[in-house]
């Protein structure tokens, strides 16, 4: 159980039976009076968010999440499957529960899913991936200004900056976690 | 600003004191919690040896030291920080008002600031005369409910910080004053209203930064409220203080004052308008 001063940022904890995220926090208290812990909790399967304030004698059922390694398979419209390597089990996330994480899923990924029961919630990529540029303009190579980047598309669909010298069909590795570009793979 | 402040209260004849920080007893208050220290604790203010020397014949005499609560962390709030605290024999809270205004604009003044301050994007007035409102007016002024209502259903603090904070000291500091009587369980109750005790906090731009009172003098009534108080944090749970018998004692001989405790911390974060405590404070807690 939670007390209320382990309330924070990102704290997953469970009310009626439902998962929450506290995406905003505060602690106040006026003068001689009690501690207040004022939070704006999110629903983390309807998205619904709701302003809450809490005292310090409250406690909280932490959010009886489960995190599974499954394997990014397809995307079918705007839902994206993927499937459990061991027990073949399949679940499909919407485009809105992967957010940016969207930009990143390449066949076969291996990734973390985020389970409240048996409902899917999110997603945790690995730090890196390794995706081939599928479209770029062509590196002159007496172009050599420093600095300078420019935009490729990569395999996903993502377009991501890159030094002047990456071609098309090339490997690169991007930061799932920034969006950027780290270096060029060799295979 | 610090040795403006030591400047503002030496001219005026005020005692730079020290007491000392690791105590036994402690004033015991609903809501704040004492950091053990070894089998005594750690002072969460002052206030229990300066009126020790008031009692003991020091009239005007000041302290700016660290405070320690337990619990307590935020955007606005760190377990141990920095308070100055002064007390003046023969005055009332009234008269500490007028000192406050006189302290912040002589401060402003030595740092350089032409009479205004700018804190979470307003500018605030310094000149004189503040505003002062009492807390049942503002109660009524800003909110759905009495003062008395939301004491009965335990609201009070909650529409303190919801409604009634965020609306003071924006075009000028503000002070307000007369709490109910049993928010303030060191000061003494209004001769013409013994709901009401003689307490003010002063506010800027929303931020609360200091708590004052006309002081308690009755040892009978002190010890009935701190036994209040203890009776509150042990239905809550919460640890039971020792009996802070040596001040009660004293008490028996202090004159009739006023003190405040101002927030060192939070009066620069007023002067140099930073959004967090962590940004006018050395090293936060997490940092060390």
């Amino acid at each position: 159980m939670y007390s209320a001063s382990d309330l924070r940022k990102n704290l997953k904890i469970q009310i009626d039976g439902e998962p929450y995220v506290i995406v905003d926090f505060e602690f106040s208290k006026p003068g001689k009076g009690q501690s207040l812990y004022r939070c704006k909790l999110k629903n983390m399967i309807t998205g619904n968010q709701f302003d809450r304030t809490f005292r310090s004698v409250d406690t909280f059922e932490p959010a009886s999440l489960e995190e599974k390694k499954m394997q990014y398979l397809y995307r079918e419209e705007n839902k994206y499957c993927f499937m459990d390597n061991e027990t073949y089990e399949q679940v499909f996330l919407a485009e809105d529960q992967l957010e940016d994480a969207r930009n990143f899923l390449i066949e076969n990924l291996d990734v973390e899913i985020l389970f409240f029961g048996d409902k899917a919630l999110g997603i945790t990529l690995p730090n890196f991936i390794d995706v081939t540029v599928t479209k770029a303009d062509p590196w002159a190579k007496g172009d050599s200004v420093t600095g300078k980047t420019k935009p490729v598309e990569v395999e996903t669909g993502y377009t991501v900056q890159v030094p002047p010298f990456v071609e098309e069909g090339e490997k690169i590795r991007i930061d799932t976690r920034t969006g950027e570009y780290i270096t060029r793979v060799k295979d | 600003m610090i040795q403006a402040i030591r400047r503002f209260f030496i001219d005026r004849d005020y005692l730079d004191i020290e007491t000392p920080l690791r105590v036994p007893t402690l004033a015991p208050e609903a809501n704040i919690d004492a950091v053990p220290s070894d089998g005594w604790f750690l002072q969460t203010s002052p206030e229990l040896c300066m009126k020790r020397l008031l009692a003991a014949g020091y009239s005007k005499i000041f302290q700016i030291s660290k405070c320690f609560r337990g619990a307590e962390r935020g955007r606005l709030h760190v377990p141990e920080f920095t308070m100055i605290e002064w007390y003046r024999s023969g005055a009332d809270y009234r008269n500490l008002m007028d000192e406050c205004e006189d302290l912040v604009l002589f401060v402003a003044e030595q740092l350089d600031r032409d009479g205004t301050v700018t804190f979470r994007g307003r500018s605030i007035e310094l000149e004189k005369p503040w505003e002062r409102i009492s807390v049942r007016d503002a109660f009524l002024r800003y909110t759905p409910v009495t003062m008395e209502e939301a004491l009965a259903d335990d609201s009070f603090d909650e529409v303190m910080v919801t409604d009634i904070e965020p609306r003071l000291g924006r075009g000028t500091p503000t002070f307000l004053y007369d709490y109910p009587a049993s928010r303030a369980a060191l000061a003494r109750k209004k001769k013409d209203d013994q709901t009401v005790a003689e307490r003010f906090e002063i506010y800027m731009g929303g931020l609360e930064l200091a708590n004052a009172f006309s002081e308690l003098t009755d040892p009978d009534e002190q010890r009935r409220r701190f036994d209040e108080e203890q009776e509150y944090r042990r239905q809550a749970g919460r640890t039971v203080y020792p009996p802070a018998e040596k001040f009660l004692q004293a008490l028996a001989n202090m004159p009739a004052a006023a003190g405040i405790a101002l927030g060192i911390d939070r009066l620069a974060m007023i002067f140099t308008d930073s959004a967090s405590i962590d940004d006018v404070v050395a090293f936060a807690p997490e940092e060390l």
